[in-house]
């Protein structure tokens, strides 16, 4: 997949409503383009991208071809302790990409 | 279809694999229409009815290029564990598939509020529906056109 | 998605023809402006926000190459350069620069991969290849926000003046100048879109069409190819002397790599 760029806020108040932005490198290849040779590219995209707080699921998303390349997902999340924000993209194939965030939530 | 994994075919089974192989060349990809963007949130949202209301579908009017437009749904709600919104759906009426993305949220999102970038392949009808914790859907549209700019990609 | 049909094209030939008789007037200083400020309030949120800005992603892994040993030599960027936010901070602003090896102006990447041959033993990067765009992406943005000085060398100038030469001289099936365009027809419409200036603010930038970083002679040649003339190759010398007169032709206006435009 490649690099992710992840803004989650580093300081916190409890009870807060961050917003998060994550953008992960990834040409979303949709399946109905033609290559140089006048064949179908094959389809390959990232098909779910997961967000969880500590361990527990608050956000997900299901991508469809229709989903722009690098693609750019912003969301809002209550910060609600210190701890780890996990981000995973997991494409056509299964393979995924993990990357994590610190907050701190006083 | 022709079944390949050892066993002798007979004729009619190369014949009806010939007969696959060549509708596959005569036929494009499919192109979503209205109606297959209208089967794709018949199989969201089943049986129940989708009001209008509650969901704002913030897209440009005029897309600068296809590629990737931005987009951003809100829903009212008081994201609370008795009453929020469970799920987003976008749903297009001209790329070659019905479906867009589907946002599923939970009480700890704090706000219904989603954006991300997406393709339009032509200028269409982009549709955004909340499927609440009520069982209740609402909905919201936006009609786009797509231009193109000028100096492309030959 | 559909492309602009020949006819439209040919439409706006005649009446660019027909509007220009005399020479293309210079852009006055005071009214000259990056492509930035012709884009959709969208794509420069885009722009601005280095969270979306897919850009970004390309200075990232510039970041990793540069610190990446190269080559016979095992060399890195940074075992010369150290750190690039002190060494390479207005580097880009002055390019294309004078390069004495080779006697005359080399682009950015030019001068990436003479470094590379040179001084890391390592074979050149393809131009356009997805880690040359990262690591000159990397280093412009070290660039960012800092006044354009390229072509105040004395010894550019015989160069900078075939880029005028080029930039003026009418090309292609459709036998347009960049001039007719970019110095009489700004802000104009063409095709839906809005007839930049053509300043090279911000390359290598992230185009919306291209859905990926690519460079100035990327760029030159979609539009070269736009007037059915036969664009220039990427490092040739026609290409840097062009890339230095829109550069200087730029002078003052700020760096923006990674830009992002439609």
């Amino acid at each position: 997949m490649g690099r992710a760029l992840i803004n989650v806020p580093a300081k916190a108040k409890r009870g807060e409503i961050i917003e998060i932005k994550a953008l992960v490198s990834h040409p979303m290849e949709t399946g109905y383009r033609t290559g140089p040779d006048g064949t179908l590219v094959p389809r390959d995209i990232i098909q779910r991208f997961v967000c969880t707080y500590n361990g527990e699921e608050v956000f997900s998303a299901d991508l469809f071809p229709a989903i722009a390349a690098n693609p750019f997902i912003a969301f809002t999340t209550v910060a609600t302790e210190s701890g780890t924000i996990t981000f995973r993209w997991i494409d056509d194939q299964g393979r995924g990409q993990i990357e994590t965030a610190k907050i701190t939530v006083e | 279809m022709a079944r390949l994994d050892g066993m002798r075919a007979n004729r009619r089974d190369v014949l009806a694999a010939g007969a696959g192989a060549l509708s596959l060349l005569l036929t494009r990809p499919a192109r979503a229409t209205p109606e297959s963007m209208a089967v794709a949130i018949r199989s969201f949202v089943g049986e129940a009815t989708v009001q209008k209301g509650r969901v704002a579908l913030d897209i440009p009017a005029l897309v600068e290029n296809g590629n990737s437009v931005p987009l951003k749904v809100t829903v009212e709600s008081a994201m609370t564990s008795d009453d929020f919104v469970k799920t987003i759906a976008i749903f297009n009426e001209r790329n070659p598939q019905p479906n867009v993305a589907n946002f599923h949220l939970t009480p700890r999102s704090g706000r219904a509020e989603v954006s991300t970038r997406i393709r339009l392949g032509d200028s269409q009808t982009i549709v955004a529906i909340a499927q609440l914790s009520d069982g209740t859907f609402w909905s919201d549209q936006a009609e786009l056109v797509v231009t193109l700019p000028a100096c492309v990609e030959s | 998605m559909r492309r602009p049909p020949l006819r439209a094209w040919a439409c706006v030939a005649a009446l660019v023809l027909g509007a220009t008789t005399g020479l293309a007037t210079e852009i006055p200083p005071a009214q000259r402006r990056s492509g930035f400020d012709d884009m959709s309030r969208e794509s420069q949120a885009m722009q601005r926000d280095d969270t979306a800005n897919p850009g970004m992603l390309g200075v990232l892994e510039g970041e990793t190459l540069w610190n990446e040993k190269a080559g016979f030599a095992g060399r890195s960027c940074a075992d010369c350069h150290g750190d690039a936010r002190a060494s390479m901070r207005g580097v880009a602003a002055r390019y294309p620069a004078y390069s004495a090896e080779q006697g005359r102006p080399v682009d950015l990447e030019g001068r990436i991969n003479l470094c590379r041959e040179t001084r890391q033993n390592a074979l050149p990067l393809p131009r356009e290849s997805r880690e040359m765009l990262a690591l000159s992406a990397y280093v412009a943005h070290k660039s960012r926000g800092m006044a354009i000085t390229a072509g105040e060398d004395p010894r550019l100038e015989p160069f900078r003046a075939r880029g005028e030469v080029l930039y003026r001289q009418r090309q292609g099936q459709l036998n347009l100048s960049c001039a007719q365009c970019h110095d009489d027809n700004w802000g104009k419409q063409l095709a839906g879109a809005i007839i930049p200036q053509g300043h090279p603010t911000g390359y290598p930038l992230y185009r919306l069409e291209w859905q990926s970083l690519g460079s100035l002679p990327r760029r030159l040649r979609n539009c070269m190819v736009g007037v059915r003339a036969e664009p220039f190759a990427p490092g040739s010398p026609e290409v840097v002397d062009l890339e230095l007169f829109l550069m200087s032709r730029a002078r003052g206006l700020p760096i923006e790599t990674p830009a992002v435009r439609p």
